[in-house]
């Protein structure tokens, strides 16, 4: 490797790795140690135990809608979306950080993703499955849902509307979700036949075998695995650009004051890198506290972490002062309604909050102090989930529920099932991630290997 | 150290690439065309009557018109199911003893309806009308199948929607003029496509609203 690429700013913190990390064994023996031990953290039964609660709300909220119907949510006209859109793009804007960091800098050859990328891209398909879940359940009846969302040559000779973004969703949705599969999936193998010949039991080595397919570590493995990786990092990075862009479309294609808007794709995008890093660190904090992981996921990642918040948080905030000055620059009498009411009407409480939460506070990451703290910036991406949130209720609610014909002009708030469905979600996707965490390799051991002096030469 | 899978795995790896494709494909097709069918969907099979009506007899040997029993199918959606009375124009004077008949007269004394089995059955969010086919010129044959050959009824077409489309699309494949409509005998002659053209012009029929949703899902 060249020297220049070496050199570094005098203030920026350097190491990708830890001080207790020296050789190719210590790695793999520390990462391996957290999946083949008999001995489980007491936290993580804890945490599981948290998620399982969720996930029996989640069941009961979703059999109360199954017999009971759409209604028992809080919809109706104007306002005839609410939770689960907000829902869906909250948690498919979360996904996005996952494919940034695997795909994306793994172009831009950001050797520090390495610690982070394989727990990303897990939160990036939790995230996705969770975002689905309302999209399929805001039909009422999923059973056929799919029947209505994919175009399929049926015995009644029609097709779903292509000029729709809805039925685009389905397709940006689910390429995300498969590319996203293979992507994890092929990084995956190597370190599943780590696991193998690492474990004791027989079972193990035949479950990690199984899941390793054949792998044997010859060179012409590892050529093609490379090339494979690099092939799937080129197809997602445009879906790191297109997912969000084609959900902000749902929007930004009606004709409804405060959604007609051509900022939305890029604003949307920037969003979802926003929510997604935050949630990377809100889930990573706490796992690298859990697992001691301190020499993988060191303060030169948070503070980089930081920094990419820091710039999406203000492309997010130009997207917000935008809407406001493309409102007054239309001079239309319904953009500059809705301006008004966003901020003084009977909302505004929670669009101060969400300026509070995604422009005012993040400010703080502009000081490498509360960057390289882990306490402040989990409490900074603490407040990032809550206002990317906000900001998709703002949007949703906000627009629709002062109609052009004040007639028909209502508030909307979410029912008890709307809040548990939500939650439940939420501990779909805390459980799914911690049974990732105690069962697969959460972080990519042959590739952290890469990032010791040793590794640098070859 | 001994191995973790015996040799045979390797062939099971191979193997399971192909299974999945092959079951998927397989589960895909079977999903696609089952309601295609005619077995799901009960085409040609004869649905059982309390009294064995022969509209081969009736229709066919004696020659009596649809309206002379479905009374209302030029002016209402519904073509109408005959009464006992219309039975017993002819049964009070001719076969007044045939014990296949022995409903009709049980019937006409006790004066409760005669509870007929359904054979065209529409699901319920499809609002299918008989009098704007009729008044547009298509007849009754061209759903209902040759109804004079029918001993008992059964379905001829299994009433999918791509069915329906593939007349509302091209409504001069199936068109006839208007005074054919009841003539169980029409065969499309061999220019339909030029004439049908010309009945659809003349019969004022707006191809391309025939496609809305709201034509037959109100």
């Amino acid at each position: 490797m060249p020297e220049a690429t070496e050199r570094r700013p005098y203030d920026q913190p350097t190491e990708e790795l830890g001080p207790g990390q020296t050789s190719y064994t210590s790695i793999t023996d520390k990462i391996t140690s957290v999946v083949l031990t008999p001995h489980t953290p007491i936290q993580w039964f804890i945490v599981v135990a948290i998620g399982l609660c969720f996930v029996g709300l989640l069941q009961i909220a979703i059999a109360y809608l199954l017999y009971e119907g759409v209604g028992i949510w809080g919809l109706n006209v104007p306002v005839g979306w609410g939770f689960a859109i907000i829902n869906f793009v909250w948690w498919i804007g979360i996904g996005h950080a996952g494919t940034l960091i695997s795909a994306v800098l793994l172009l831009f050859r950001q050797k520090w993703r390495t610690s982070i990328n394989r727990s990303a891209e897990a939160m990036t398909i939790f995230a996705v499955l969770c975002a689905g879940m309302f999209p399929v359940l805001h039909t009422g009846r999923p059973w056929l849902a799919l029947y209505w969302l994919f175009p399929y040559p049926n015995s009644m000779a029609i097709w779903p509307q292509f000029r729709s973004p809805l039925i685009w969703d389905v397709f940006a949705v689910g390429t995300y979700l498969t590319v996203s599969l293979l992507f994890w999936g092929v990084g995956l193998i190597p370190d599943f036949a780590t696991y193998r010949d690492k474990a004791r039991n027989l079972l193990t080595k035949r479950i990690f075998g199984f899941l390793s397919l054949g792998w044997r570590g010859s060179a012409i493995h590892w050529e093609r695995y490379e090339m494979a990786s690099l092939i799937l990092a080129g197809l997602s990075t445009p879906l790191v650009l297109s997912v969000h862009s084609v959900v902000s479309f749902d929007f930004a294609v009606s004709i409804i004051p405060g959604w007609h808007t051509t900022i939305f794709p890029p604003y949307f995008v920037a969003g979802a890198i926003y929510a997604g890093f935050a949630m990377v660190l809100t889930l990573m904090l706490p796992l690298r506290a859990l697992y001691g992981l301190h020499d993988f996921i060191t303060d030169r990642h948070l503070d980089n972490m930081g920094k990419v918040m820091l710039v999406a948080g203000m492309i997010v905030g130009y997207g917000y002062f935008m809407e406001q000055f493309m409102a007054w620059y239309s001079a239309s009498i319904y953009e500059n309604f809705l301006m008004d009411n966003r901020m003084f009407g009977p909302y505004g409480g929670s669009y101060w909050a969400l300026l509070t939460c995604n422009i005012f506070v993040p400010q703080l990451l502009w000081s490498k102090r509360v960057r390289t703290s882990p306490y402040l910036i989990f409490m900074v991406s603490m407040f990032i989930n809550v206002g990317m949130w906000l900001e998709r209720f703002i949007i949703v609610v906000g627009s629709m529920h002062r109609d052009y014909m004040p007639s028909s002009w209502d508030m909307y708030s979410g029912t008890i099932w709307d809040w548990a469905l939500y939650l439940g979600t939420m501990g779909f996707f805390l459980l799914a991630f911690f049974l990732f965490v105690r069962a697969w390799p959460l972080i990519a051991i042959h590739e952290i290997r890469t990032l010791l002096p040793t590794g640098k030469k070859h | 150290m001994a191995q973790v899978f015996h040799r045979s795995s390797n062939w099971l790896a191979r193997f399971s690439i192909i299974a999945v494709i092959g079951v998927t494909g397989l589960l895909f097709s079977i999903l696609l065309n089952i309601n295609r069918i005619d077995y799901v969907s009960e085409v040609g099979v004869a649905i059982d009557q309390p009294v064995p009506f022969s509209h081969k007899h009736h229709v066919e040997a004696i020659g009596i018109d649809c309206r002379y029993c479905h009374t209302s199918v030029e002016e209402s959606a519904f073509a109408g199911i005959p009464p006992v009375e219309t039975c017993m124009t002819c049964h009070s004077l001719i076969w007044t003893e045939a014990p296949n008949l022995e409903p009709i007269r049980t019937a006409w004394r006790d004066e409760k309806p005669l509870q007929w089995n359904r054979v065209h059955d529409l699901p319920d969010f499809v609002y299918f009308r008989h009098n704007i086919h009729i008044a547009k010129g298509i007849g009754c044959t061209s759903c209902h199948g040759a109804i004079n050959e029918m001993p008992l009824v059964w379905v001829e077409n299994a009433l999918n929607m791509e069915w329906c489309l593939d007349c509302h699309r091209n409504p001069e494949k199936h068109i006839r003029p208007r005074e054919r409509v009841f003539d169980v005998h029409w065969t499309p002659p061999a220019d339909q496509e030029a004439q049908g053209l010309q009945l659809v012009e003349e019969y004022d029929v707006r191809v391309s609203q025939l496609t809305d949703c709201s034509v037959c899902h109100l």
